[in-house]
């Protein structure tokens, strides 16, 4: 048991001699609403590749709940707890909404293949228990009624939601949103906040977020990680990082 | 306790199909009212389905391509039936003999299954197909020098006797229990999940690896085992039949019975089967030209239908779904009760509904881009504090 | 010895022609054309047609030119362009429907049996009492011209260019105005053409005809494209004269002979697992 969900240490990782990112150092409390922002190409989304195992960093480490899981691959380390979402929606197309979430349960389950083979009883409590757990959760995310629909018909707005859903099934510690209101209109951001904050209180979850739209991250993020060219601008409470000479400059240029 | 609504059609529709080929057919035999011939093409029609639906494995439900199936067949046939001609001087039940010659076929080709499934692991799409491939020529080349197989002639076997078919679709229905309740668990979600996204499925925390190799294990195991029910059916086990070719025409019976559907892969093998056999008798050769090229066609066209993107607005309309409820509609006359007047419904709830896809792969992103061109640095060492 | 080595040169000859073709679809379209081999199988039959009528080499090799590109344009254009943004998986299958689509036609216009050909003897040559066919020395000769030619091409022309960047990157090269359409059906016609000139030279060798020529030299010669590494066109060559000695050598090795197709696909899976790049190829993140 750590303070910090996760706390990283001069993380880093460069292409080629590129130095993409350097050391970036995060500390998120649990429950906490983190935001990451900075400009397109500061390595926002390279910084969730490391932490999600996408990739290796190539300097310095992370630590979940006071565990080192640098370099563990996206099974392992969504396995020790942390689950994510993509900047450009990675659904399940061809799959319905409740086998997507299905399969973010299935590490709960502890059915092997003989068992779901031949139908033993355990597969039949399991099944049951899996089912009713997703229903839940679709139940809460208001995707209940459409559980049988093909996760590709469904629309963008629903689609956000069915995959926090799916990463929710995962029982993650940490929750990663890389840009979870890109494409969305004023009425889908302001009921994506709500979302987000119902999963923060009713999950008990800690939310690490990737944001463009600073009305969302101004209402909904605790503390600020700023990054700008692969390195930290700028961290700390919302007011203040925002306020930040530095940080304007790097947004709106000279 | 389950539930009696738990009892769904979707659920027993495959042993149906099979089982309505059978049951007549079996009692046919038991009263010996049925002919030789019939019995052979029974037995071709039963080895087909399981090359069928367990081909459907790979490539309907992993969504890879595999073109060596015919390989697989092959290992398992020979295999399997050189250990039964053995078998035959010691163990005097036949039926014993066949099941057991089945088992070690299926195993074997199993094994197989793994020794190529591991390289395919690391593999995209195209060089997979080409290294089941490979694999499929490289299994008949080996198998048809050695003399102990008997050689380029082939492996004799021993001539089974009209019920083979019985004990063949006995092995279909447990091909369709296992393939079906496979795929209906979560397995076999995890399996699907691998096809649609492999990249979030590996976020969501499946073991890839080992479902990969899980279907390939047991779809090899399947081809084998249709492999020992063939070298029963024929004698002898000619090499040149495990070909490519026929590698092919199992993926056609696949495509056209629809991927990733059981009860397509049951209909289509029996059907496709059943064609070629009866056309058998008159292939010249130009019918044999022209079947090859109706099945080019079925390949092309059937592909095109499921998957070219300008067509989908088509395909929504046009499918077995929207066909079942427009008649339902019609012939029901099913009418729509509207809600009485009262709250109007939430704002928001006009944007859920109306269908935004925006593009995002239009708008120029930093997501993970599978094929990056840099390779990144390794981890450096990290210096003691 | 060197007898089998020159064999083995020659066949690799024809090896790199048809690996060239495979290798620039490839590159630059991103998608294994199955039957490319089968493109040659039509340009042989061209070659055979136009031969049967008039009685002349150079028109016959024309017409084959013509004919394949042909062929490879309206493949591109009703078989693969309709698919592109669906799973690989489907153009996979819909490559192997065209193929077999080439052969039973064949078939069916030609009839099974084997049709021999003269395509002209032009004798032999020695070089230090190593005699050579002239016809091996016309296909090496031509695959060496063809792939500076097409190097050339790639890496100093405009057209060249935007097919690099197509290979690249198709969205940012689309964005940047690149007419993408084009340049891939400009690279199946290459590659087509590309096909008839490998016919000729394989008929030059082995004169005669049937509907499954293309079939197994095609697989032989995506192998040689993978073993020099694909995507790149001096490996297709090395590929396939590395290809064509192998088998050479392997038939020359009586206890190997039988064994000469299992030993060439062998390869190809060892080269697949140990550098899947290929030998020259572009080192490309393999997806983990």
């Amino acid at each position: 048991m750590s303070e910090y969900i996760l706390e990283t240490k001069n993380l880093g990782i460069s292409f080629g001699g590129l130095k993409a990112v350097q050391d970036v150092n995060l500390k998120i409390k649990k429950n906490e609403l983190y935001g990451l922002i900075g400009p397109n190409g500061a390595g926002k989304t390279t910084v969730f590749n490391m932490l999600t195992g996408v990739y290796k960093p190539t300097t310095g480490s992370f630590m979940l709940d006071g565990e080192d899981i640098t370099g563990k691959t996206p099974i392992d380390i969504n396995k020790k707890g942390i689950a994510r979402t993509f900047q450009n929606i990675r659904l399940f197309s061809n799959m319905s909404v409740i086998d997507n979430v299905l399969v973010g349960m299935g590490n709960r389950s502890s059915c092997n293949l003989f068992e779901s083979i031949f139908r033993l009883p355990r597969y039949w409590s399991t099944e049951k228990e899996l089912r009713a757990g997703a229903r839940e959760l679709l139940r809460v995310f208001g995707l209940d009624e459409e559980r049988r629909t093909v996760a590709s018909n469904l629309p963008y707005g629903k689609q956000r939601k069915l995959e926090i859903a799916r990463a929710l099934a995962t029982n993650p510690k940490l929750l990663l949103l890389d840009e979870p209101a890109a494409g969305m209109n004023p009425q889908e951001t302001a009921e994506l906040t709500e979302t987000i904050r119902f999963v923060r209180d009713n999950f008990d979850m800690t939310v690490l977020l990737i944001e463009h739209d600073m009305s969302l991250v101004s209402k909904l993020c605790d503390e600020l990680t700023v990054l700008n060219f692969g390195t930290t601008l700028a961290h700390g409470k919302v007011e203040d990082v925002l306020n930040d000479p530095e940080v304007v400059r790097a947004y709106l240029g000279e | 306790m389950k539930k009696p609504s738990n009892f769904k059609l979707k659920y027993i529709i495959n042993y149906i199909l099979v089982l309505a080929l059978f049951i007549p057919t079996a009692i046919m035999g038991f009263t010996g009212s049925i002919k030789g011939s019939s019995a052979l093409l029974l037995t071709q029609i039963a080895y087909s389905m399981v090359l069928a639906v367990s081909l459907n494995l790979v490539v309907g439900f992993l969504g890879e391509l595999s073109l060596g199936h015919a390989g697989f067949m092959c290992v398992g046939a020979y295999i399997g039936c050189f250990c039964a001609n053995y078998m035959h001087a010691v163990i005097p039940s036949k039926l014993a003999v066949l099941v057991i010659s089945m088992l070690i076929g299926g195993i074997s080709a199993a094994v197989f299954g793994l020794i190529i499934g591991l390289p395919c692991l690391r593999l995209k799409g195209d060089y997979l197909a080409i290294v089941t491939l490979a694999f499929g020529e490289i299994v008949r080349t080996v198998f048809m020098n050695q003399p102990v197989f008997g050689g380029a002639l082939g492996l004799t076997t021993q001539k089974y006797g009209k019920l083979l078919y019985i004990i063949a679709f006995v092995m279909v229905l447990f091909t369709v229990f296992v393939s079906q309740n496979l795929m209906r668990s979560k397995h076999g979600r995890a399996i699907q999940s691998i096809r649609d996204n492999e990249i979030a499925s590996r976020a969501m925390g499946v073991n890839v690896t080992y479902y990969k190799l899980i279907i390939f294990v047991i779809s090899a195991f399947f081809a084998g085992v249709a492999g020992v029910i063939y070298g029963h059916n024929t004698t002898p086990v000619d090499y040149s039949f495990f070909s490519f070719n026929y590698s092919i025409e199992i993926l056609v019976m696949v495509v056209l019975g629809g991927m990733g559907n059981i009860s397509g892969s049951i209909i289509s093998a029996a059907v496709l089967t059943f064609i070629n056999v009866k056309l058998q008798t008159q292939l010249s050769g130009d019918l044999a030209a022209l079947k090859q090229l109706i099945y080019a066609l079925i390949l092309i066209v059937m592909v095109m239908w499921n998957n070219a993107p300008a067509l989908r607005g088509i395909r929504e309309k046009v499918n077995i779904r929207s066909l079942i409820d427009f008649f339902t509609e019609k012939v029901l006359k099913k009418q729509e009760t509207a809600p009485e007047g009262g709250i109007d419904p939430p704002a928001s709830a006009s944007w859920d509904k109306i269908p935004t896809k925006i593009p995002m792969d239009a708008i120029l992103s930093t997501d993970i881009t599978p094929d990056n061109p840099y390779e990144a640095d390794a981890p450096k060492k990290e210096e003691k504090r | 010895m060197i007898n089998t080595l020159i064999n083995g040169l020659c066949l690799g000859g024809i090896f790199a022609l048809i690996a060239l073709g495979y290798t620039m679809v490839y590159g630059i379209a991103k998608m294994l054309n199955f039957a490319h081999g089968d493109i040659i199988m039509v340009g042989a039959y061209a070659i055979l047609t136009t031969l049967s009528l008039t009685g002349l080499t150079v028109p016959a090799v024309v017409v084959a030119v013509v004919v394949c590109t042909l062929l490879g344009i309206v493949t591109e254009k009703v078989a693969y362009r309709p698919l592109r943004g669906a799973s690989p998986l489907a153009v996979l299958i819909t490559a192997i429907g065209v193929s077999y689509l080439l052969q039973s036609v064949a078939q069916l216009v030609y009839g099974t049996k084997s049709r021999s050909i003269s395509i002209g003897n032009f004798g032999t040559v020695e070089f230090f009492g190593v005699s050579i066919s002239v016809s091996s020395l016309i296909t090496l000769g031509l695959c060496l011209v063809i792939m500076v030619g097409l190097t050339l091409f790639i890496n100093k022309t405009r057209i060249g260019c935007a097919m690099l960047a197509v290979s690249e990157d198709r969205g940012a090269a689309q964005l940047m105005g690149i007419n993408v359409n084009g340049i891939i059906t400009l690279t199946f016609a290459i590659g087509s053409a590309l096909a008839a000139f490998a016919s000729m030279c394989y008929l030059m060798q082995i004169p005669s005809v049937t509907p499954t020529l293309g079939s197994m030299p095609g697989i032989k010669a995506f192998t040689a494209a993978v073993i020099g590494g694909i995507g790149s066109i001096p490996g297709a060559m090395i590929g396939g004269i590395l290809l064509g000695v192998i088998e050479k050598l392997a038939l020359s090795v009586p206890a190997l002979a039988p064994y000469t197709t299992a030993i060439e696909f062998g390869l190809l899976i060892v080269i697949l697992l140990v550098k899947p790049t290929g030998l020259l190829g572009k080192k490309t993140r393999e997806k983990v």
